[in-house]
């Protein structure tokens, strides 16, 4: 499996995640480099009630600036750029972020498959994108079309995962670059800067 | 797999046959639209779905209705119809006669709503709703007036957010899988098509809602279009755009005033 990585070529990092995957992203931010020089972009399921509460968590656990995704902004290096609650986030040529309030994908708004396929296209074999834990099969076809432009898949090992549907799914149907444990992934993240 | 320059190909073949031009929307969603209908209808290739799209006058019909997103919901974002509750249609129910346009309303479920708070302000009476669209099937929809049953249990959660005081049940009759909206909120909305890229200025409104159509198009396309709605817009009326789209960035938004923390402006 790929342990050595390419890293200059890292210009995004794309993190999906559903049910269980909080606890892996509250791991993983504390644990970040502060100067972080790709965009970080997290898409996971919630439900729009609990609107900011996402991004209250992850503020309070990371240096790293964090906000919801608005729409038309620029993906910039450094910054963790969240999903909004019920709209669909892609990811323009020109880098900037367009929401779309379509119909739910795989029962979800934002799904991550659509964030995925639209940053595939964009940032091709310079594009990371990891699947956390989840009880849907959200991402999958996403992770497949980032396969297929060149990007690099990792799967959260499902052993690790809260809820280890998807991230098997994802084992299932394609070939992962690499498969970590949750406790992997924050020293992955902070390579792909070297 | 359609690529981007397939994409400009077919929107400007649609903008010389048809007249619709979608080259100022935001690329990615129009694209991932054309490519969900170009799957959907199992076209095996570019070249055919081209020529289709171009030449069969029935297939432009489908292709209108399943480029634009018609997704909406009754109520959606409730601090939203509370915002108009308290603090804008107050103000306007000053007036003699309140001329609304929304625009971009899609199967009606926003208008319905809205008509529903100016019925419990006892101005629904002295108010008129435009209600448009650049896809005319939705409206025939929105006519209607029936919304299927199954959304309303979500959409009489909404209503009571927004500080809704009735039964929302008052408001429809059940037949069978669907809720018939009562008339009387209908009989004050006019229904047309109209737009937005294309289409002018037709009246003087004291508020316009436009909500979730200005994230699919480009930055240059949303300043023409806040263009149009200033020329629409009295003195003092208001401007309501959805939860995630904003005046900041256009060069007028000064002579605008923001309404609490609601995405709704009033001319100055
Ligand atoms: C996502 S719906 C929004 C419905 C409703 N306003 C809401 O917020 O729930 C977007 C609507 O904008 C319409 N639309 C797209 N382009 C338009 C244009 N150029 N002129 C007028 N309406 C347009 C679509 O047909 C669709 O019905």
């Amino acid at each position: 499996m790929a342990q050595t990585i390419d890293s200059a070529s890292c210009e995004a990092l794309i993190i999906g995640g559903s049910a269980g995957s909080l606890d892996v992203l509250l791991e993983i931010f504390p644990a970040l480099r502060k100067d972080i020089r790709f965009p970080i972009v997290l898409v996971v399921h919630r439900k729009p009630s609990n609107e900011s509460l996402l991004t209250d968590l992850l503020k309070s656990r990371t240096t790293l600036a964090v906000g919801e995704a608005e729409e038309k902004e620029f993906l910039a290096p450094g910054k963790v750029f969240i999903a909004p609650a019920d709209y669909h986030m892609l990811i323009e040529e020109d880098r900037s972020i367009s929401l779309d309030y379509s119909e739910k994908i795989n029962y979800s708004r934002p799904s991550i498959d659509v964030t995925f396929q639209a940053a595939a296209e964009v940032f091709k074999e310079k594009l990371v994108c990891i699947l956390l834990s989840g009880s849907n099969s959200d991402g999958v076809e996403g992770l497949k079309c980032v396969n297929s432009f060149g990007g690099k898949v990792v799967i959260q090992n499902p052993d690790t995962a809260i809820m280890p549907y998807m991230p098997q799914q994802a084992a299932l149907n394609v070939v992962p670059n690499i498969i970590l444990d949750s406790r992997d992934m924050a020293d992955y993240i902070n390579k792909l800067n070297d | 797999m359609i690529d981007n320059e397939q994409v400009e190909i077919l929107l400007n073949d649609v903008l010389e046959n048809h007249g619709y031009d979608f080259l100022e929307y935001s690329p990615a969603s129009i694209k991932r639209r054309i490519i969900r209908l170009y799957g959907l209808d199992n076209f095996v290739s570019f070249a055919e779905f081209r020529y289709t799209v171009k030449t069969d006058k029935q297939y432009f019909k489908r292709f209108l209705e399943e480029i634009t997103v018609n997704v909406t919901e009754m109520f959606r974002d409730p601090s939203f119809y509370k915002s108009l509750r308290n603090d804008v249609l107050p103000v306007l129910g000053t007036y003699p006669f309140i001329r609304i346009w929304v625009a971009g309303c899609s199967t009606g479920e926003e208008a319905y709503s809205l008509a529903i708070v100016l019925k419990e302000l006892n101005l629904l009476h002295k108010s008129l709703i435009y209600a448009t669209d650049i896809n005319p099937s939705v409206l025939e929809k929105a006519k209607k007036g029936m919304f299927p049953l199954s959304y309303l249990k979500q959409y009489s959660e909404n209503y009571l957010q927004s500080g809704g005081l009735k039964d929302f049940s008052a408001y429809y009759t059940a037949n069978y899988s669907l809720a018939k909206f009562d008339e009387s909120l209908s009989s004050k909305m006019i229904f047309s098509t109209h737009n937005l890229v294309s289409d002018h200025s037709f009246n003087e409104f004291q508020l316009i809602l436009c909500r979730n159509v200005l994230i699919y198009f480009d930055k240059g396309l949303q300043h023409k279009v806040f263009n149009l709605f200033d020329s629409s817009i009295e003195k003092l009326g208001y401007l309501a755009l959805g939860s995630k789209e904003s005046l900041e960035f256009w060069p007028k938004a000064r002579e605008y005033k923001r309404v609490k923390m609601e995405k709704i402006w009033r001319k100055l």
